[in-house]
Parts: structure tokens; C-alpha cells; sequence
């Protein structure tokens, strides 16, 4: 395909939704599909068809709009209103609304903070764009950053763009994405590979899934461009297998993409190569950190291994491997659309660009969101999410998942970048935020995470493995009364050793939820102590 | 050891082996398809029985312990048979702060059974999952392949009911 082939494919998509006088956008991913949007769907098209008005009226599937907690939601694009928890049984009263005034009793505000204060960049098609039509994504500008880098741009020019974007790595250690495509750049090597991370383990994460079900073309589009970049010809996504949906969307925009020629050979009439395979997961967390994900997609159990060799330098098969998260990837195209310092003006200092995260838990809206990095944390809970339900009380916010840290009340006003949420012990990680309020025990939350850790861990090295599991024990001690305080002492210093000898960061984070739970909620801990050793003084 | 020399001969005429062996051919048998072709197991005969394990190994010429290593680490991989439904509870951080616990205890109060197990006259088997990314819409849990969430106890009762006697 040529760059003007391209573009008539999207002034013809253009043409062919410009017919339409009425554009009904059904959000079709995982959240509203649970809630019955394929039946809003088929209802609304059977009553398109039934008023006749086949004609100037499309109803077409979308992406993930967002407001998962109202689903299904259904706009009608021409005329900028959304709908919230459509039922089948209203598709007769939109579809005749259409000409007069909207349906009022299912509309959603979108004035409120919740759209008004996200800015979106790797979520900017979402709720626009057909996600299984490949003609969908080249009519709003897709595979365009493709097409310029291959025909306007050498390798070194692509990464220098990234670099000057300030672009850090989305999956949460937050490395900067311009080096690291770099050292695979200058690695010597005959092969190389472009793997993306879509095994979103951790619980209370949804970001990848959202990415891959409602836009998977720009994430094909980020790994084609990387391997130009970095000099790969073979690429692999590898996505968990619990994520059916997207799997079946990523394989249908794989075909797409060969058909079209945007995948393959001599792409856009270069002389450059570019194949991607799927591998599905299996249900282990620890497959997210990148040696046993490597490990994992040559067939073996997913056991890390000791860095240094990086994957950049030794990865699939020994060969230099980039790896990047779903998110990462889905930022390139837009950076190449618009150059580098675009995005590095956006967000703070160190951390620039915006970030995807999935918030959930005890508030009033739950969902995807995206702001830009910076935005401080309380405009996000209470804001965006419009606070915790029923009048009760915030507790804590936790980020980063298993790895991660709970944040209280008085921290709520640190900016939201990889640096400020370190100092406040909890990390960005890829993007999970729960809310808890004065429901949730934090000793029990803590004994959560130690829980998951425990079952993940691989078994490896003996600080994970038996590590986890004594602290396990101490937490549930703790949690059932029968405790005391040099248990609790035990348990810090266990943390400690946890922390600073395990193999991979699976281990080495484990302590985390532990660690911020004691520094904010010691007294929980405490309380459950004294109330033991006051139990066995009186005896 | 004619096993060692060229492909196995498949276990039975079961025409379900054919499409084992064909997830094994589009790898071209190398090792690196070994996760790929349990999940085609899983799927064609509900959980991984021995006599597929042998024969996965013996087509990509992988040790069976190796096999059996790789079965056992991955917590997606069953090597039980399950029941007739199968009821996936997300365990995932927002459904555990949204009460994924209540949901499990009352399945267990109805059908006596924990997750991992089914139930002695086959009709349902409990699993959790650690995050099914349906957060929005926690608890959640996946039953017979349909997504449901904002669960309370008596919604998740109704639907098994429905379903097992349906």
C-alpha cells in the first residue's frame, strides 16, 4: 500500500459515515458487553430497520466510552448526547427521538468533571471508532505515523522523536521508552524482536484490556513503528488468555492489517518487514515481569531469571528483544503524528505525556479515565470519580496493585507522576486505582495483596517463596486476634528481607501493601494486638 | 522407542485429536508452542488429561515432566474434569473491596463446594479468577462464559439456579 492509497481509504470511510445524518455509537466492550450492550445493539439496528430509516440512521459498535459503572452507554454522535444503562426496550424511543428532542430519562450529563477533566490521547478514539473495522482507525489518521516514519523518517530520527517526548514506560517501573528502544537500536545482532506486554495481572487493572477491545490498530501501528525503529522484524503481544474479547479483536485486526498490507512484507514499498503473532498467557501473575514473560513465550514456565543480560541486550531466543506495555506503544503514533516536544509539553517535569488509569472500588464513577500526569490525586478521586457513595468516608486510595502502596486522606494533594507517588510509598504501576473507605480493614487488605503474592510468587527463589507465606501467616495472625507484638516485629523485618534479597520484582514489591499499610494505619495493626495480649493478661 | 522417531501416532480415532495436532502443525511442532497447544487441549476436551499431556509431549519431542511442569504452574490450566457449569468468581482487588468473599461463601452454603472443586453429581464446578478487568462493574463473576456484574448473593443464586436446572 502507498501513503496515497491510504489516504483514499479514509476520505472513502469519511464519505461513506458522512452519509449518515445519524451516527448511534453503541459501547461494545467488556464492562457494557456484561451488561447486555450487544442486545442495545441488535435492538437499536432492528428498530432502525423497522422505522425504515436504514437510510441516514447507523448504528455502529465502539469502544470503551468510559463511565463503565452507567453502562450500557450509547451516544448519538451528530448530536453530541450520551446515553446511560440503555436497555433494549428504549431502542424504540431513541431511534424515533432522533429528529426531536432526546430521550431524557437515560441521558448523561457530559459536562460533569468526570469528561470534562481527562484530556485524551491514547483513549482518543475511544467510543468514535469501530474497533473491528480497520477503515474505521485509518479514517480518523490511522497507520499515518507508520507511513511517515517508513517513508520520511530513518530509524535514528524515530527514536530521537520518542526520546524528546519524555515518554516513560507504562507498565509501571516507568524506564524511559526512548533508551530503552536505543540499546535494542545499537544491539549487533541478525535478529531482533518487538514484544508487547498485554498480560495485565494485576487485580483491579483493566487499562490494556480497554486499550485492545477499543482501539487495537494503534497498538499494531506503535509495534510496527518500534520495529522499524529498533531494526525487529517479528513481533509478539502477549495477552492474557482471561481476556477473550480482546484476544478476538487483536486477531481480527492482525488479518486486517496483512490484508491491507500494513503487516507483512515490503511494507508501504519499503523494504521493511513486519510480522506479529499472539501468544496467549495462562494465569500467572508473574508472567507480567519481562524474563518470565520471555520465558513463558518460548513455551517454558514462567520463572524470571537474574538481569543483567537485559532482554534489550539478550531476550527471545538470546536475541535483543524490546518490550514494551500496551499503553507505551499506543502513545507512539500520536508522537509521531504531532512530534516529540507535543507530548513533552504535556504533564510534569519528569513525568510527561498523560496515563490511563482504571478506577474502581468504593466511588461514584467508576471506569477508564485518562489525565494528564501532574493532575493531583484528589481531583481524581473526588472530582473526576465524584467521591465515595452513600455519604461514607474516604480511607485509602491504592495504586500500583500487589506492588503497590495505599495512600491516605492527607496525601491526596501529591501530583500524580512516577516520582511524588514513590515518596508517598506507594508507586503509578500500570494504572489500577481503588478506592476504600472506612468499610475496609487495612490489615485485612494488606493480608489481600500477601494473599495473591503468595500464590503468585513462582517459587523461584526461597526469599519469595517462603517469604510470602511467613508473612501471610503473621497477617492472618494478626487479622484473627491471636498476635503479639514482636509477631509484628517479625513481620517488618521479614518485609525487609523480603524486599531487598528476592530474584524479580514480584518479590522485591511484595512488601509494599504491608509497608504503606503500617506507615498510615499502624494503629490497625496495633489495636489488634493489644486487644490480644490484653485477652491474655486477663486470663 | 518408535515414540522418538518421527510423530506420534494420535491416542485414539477421537477426531478431537486432530485439532490438538493441527495447533501443534501451525507451530510447525517446535517447543514454543507448547502453551499454545494446551490451551487448544483445554478447550477441545474441557481439562488436560494425562494421556494428552503424553502425547503433546511426545508430537514436540518435550520431556513429559516438562510438560507436566509447565500444566501445573499456570493457574489457567485444569487437570481435573469440570463440571457441566462452570461459575468463574473474580477475586480481583475491586470485586474483593465490593464483597467477591460474600459471593463465594454463598455458593458454598448452597452447594457445598469451595473454589476448585465441583459438585459430586457434575453439574458445577467454582473457580476464581484473579481479575477478569471488568472493575467498573465488580463483583463480577463469569458463569458459563457470560459475564455478570454488580453481583449480590442472591443474584449470583438465581442465575445458578437458572442454569443448572435450565
Amino acid at each position: 500500500m502507498t501513503p496515497e492509497e491510504l489516504s483514499k481509504i479514509a476520505s472513502a470511510q469519511q464519505e461513506t459515515l458522512k452519509k449518515y445524518t445519524h451516527r448511534i455509537h453503541v459501547c461494545v466492550a467488556a464492562g457494557c458487553q456484561s451488561s447486555d450492550a450487544d442486545k442495545v445493539k441488535d435492538a437499536l439496528s432492528a428498530e432502525v430497520k423497522a422505522q425504515g430509516k436504514e437510510k441516514c440512521c447507523l448504528v455502529k459498535g465502539v469502544g470503551c466510552m468510559g463511565l463503565c459503572s452507567a453502562g450500557p452507554l450509547v451516544s448519538v454522535e451528530t448530536g453530541n448526547i450520551l446515553y446511560q444503562e440503555v436497555k433494549p426496550e428504549d431502542a424504540k424511543d431513541i431511534i424515533s427521538s432522533l429528529d426531536g428532542e432526546p430521550v431524557q430519562r437515560l441521558i448523561c450529563p457530559t459536562d460533569i468533571p468526570f469528561f470534562s477533566k481527562q484530556k485524551k490521547i491514547v483513549l482518543e478514539n475511544f467510543g468514535k471508532i469501530d474497533p473491528e473495522t480497520i477503515a474505521d482507525y485509518i479514517a480518523v489518521g490511522g497507520y499515518q505515523a507508520l507511513f511517515q516514519a517508513l517513508t520520511e523518517m530513518d530509524p535514528p530520527e524515530v527514536i530521537n522523536e520518542v526520546l524528546k517526548s519524555g515518554l516513560r514506560g507504562r507498565g509501571g517501573a516507568g524506564y524511559p521508552t526512548g533508551l530503552k528502544w536505543s540499546t535494542v537500536a545499537k544491539a549487533d545482532s541478525t535478529r531482533k524482536y518487538v514484544v508487547c506486554n498485554a498480560d495485565e495481572g494485576d487485580p483491579g487493572a483493566f487499562m490494556d484490556r480497554s486499550v485492545l477491545e477499543s482501539d487495537p490498530h494503534r497498538v499494531i501501528e506503535g509495534m510496527a513503528i518500534a520495529a522499524y525503529a529498533t531494526g525487529a522484524d517479528q513481533g509478539y503481544i502477549y495477552v492474557r488468555a482471561e481476556y477473550p474479547l480482546a484476544i478476538k479483536r487483536l486477531k481480527n485486526a492482525i488479518k486486517q492489517a496483512e490484508r491491507q498490507g500494513l503487516l507483512g512484507h515490503n511494507i508501504c514499498n519499503t523494504t521493511f518487514n513486519f510480522n506479529i503473532e499472539i501468544r496467549l498467557g495462562a494465569g500467572a501473575f508473574v508472567c507480567g515481569e519481562e524474563t518470565a514473560l520471555l520465558a513463558s513465550i518460548e513455551g517454558k514456565r514462567g520463572a524470571p531469571r537474574p538481569r543483567p543480560p537485559f532482554p534489550a541486550q539478550s531476550g527471545l531466543w538470546g536475541y535483543p528483544t524490546l518490550i514494551n506495555n500496551v499503553e507505551t506503544f499506543a502513545n507512539i503514533p500520536p508522537i509521531l503524528r504531532n512530534g516529540g516536544d507535543w507530548l513533552a509539553a504535556i504533564g510534569t517535569e519528569k513525568s510527561k505525556g498523560t496515563k490511563v488509569f482504571a478506577l474502581a472500588g468504593q466511588v461514584k464513577n467508576t471506569g477508564l479515565i485518562e489525565v494528564p500526569m501532574g493532575i493531583p490525586l484528589r481531583q481524581i478521586i473526588f472530582e473526576i470519580g465524584g467521591g465515595v457513595p452513600e455519604g461514607r468516608k474516604f480511607k485509602a486510595v491504592q495504586t500500583g496493585g500487589p506492588s503497590g502502596g495505599c495512600i491516605p486522606e492527607q496525601h491526596l494533594d501529591i501530583s500524580t507522576d512516577y516520582e511524588s507517588l514513590a515518596t508517598v510509598g506507594s508507586i503509578m504501576g500500570s494504572g489500577g486505582m481503588i478506592v476504600m473507605d472506612e468499610t475496609s480493614d487495612m490489615v485485612d487488605v494488606a493480608k489481600y495483596f500477601m494473599e495473591f503474592c503468595m500464590s503468585e510468587s513462582c517459587g523461584k527463589c526461597t526469599p519469595c517463596r517462603a517469604g510470602t507465606a511467613q508473612m501471610h501467616g503473621l497477617l492472618d495472625r494478626i487479622c484473627s486476634g491471636q498476635a503479639e507484638t514482636r509477631d509484628l516485629a517479625l513481620l517488618e523485618e521479614l518485609c525487609d528481607m523480603v524486599r531487598n534479597t528476592s530474584l524479580c520484582g514480584l518479590g522485591q514489591t511484595a512488601p509494599n501493601p504491608v509497608l504503606s499499610t503500617l506507615r498510615y494505619f499502624r494503629e490497625e495493626y496495633t489495636m489488634k494486638l493489644t486487644d490480644a495480649s490484653a485477652k491474655a493478661a486477663a486470663k | 522407542m518408535p515414540a522418538l522417531l518421527g510423530k506420534p501416532t494420535m491416542p485414539s480415532d477421537d477426531k478431537r485429536w486432530r485439532i490438538v495436532d493441527a495447533t501443534m502443525r501451525r507451530n510447525g511442532y517446535r517447543q514454543s508452542a507448547l502453551i499454545e497447544t494446551l490451551h487448544t487441549l483445554q478447550e477441545t476436551f474441557g481439562f488436560l488429561e494425562e494421556q494428552g499431556l503424553r502425547f503433546v509431549a511426545q508430537s514436540l519431542r518435550i520431556p513429559v515432566s516438562m510438560v507436566y511442569g509447565v500444566a501445573t504452574f499456570y493457574n489457567y490450566f485444569t487437570l481435573k474434569p469440570q463440571g457441566e457449569h462452570t461459575c468463574i468468581v473474580c477475586t480481583g482487588t475491586a470485586c474483593y473491596i465490593k464483597g467477591a468473599a460474600a459471593l463465594l461463601s454463598s455458593i458454598e452454603g448452597r452447594f457445598g463446594i469451595n473454589p476448585g472443586e465441583t459438585t459430586a453429581d457434575m453439574k458445577l464446578s467454582v473457580l476464581t479468577a484473579r481479575c477478569f478487568g471488568c472493575c467498573g462493574l465488580a463483583p463480577a463473576a463469569v458463569i458459563d462464559r457470560e459475564t455478570a456484574g454488580k453481583l449480590t448473593p442472591s443474584d449470583i443464586m438465581d442465575r445458578l439456579d437458572r442454569r443448572i436446572s435450565a
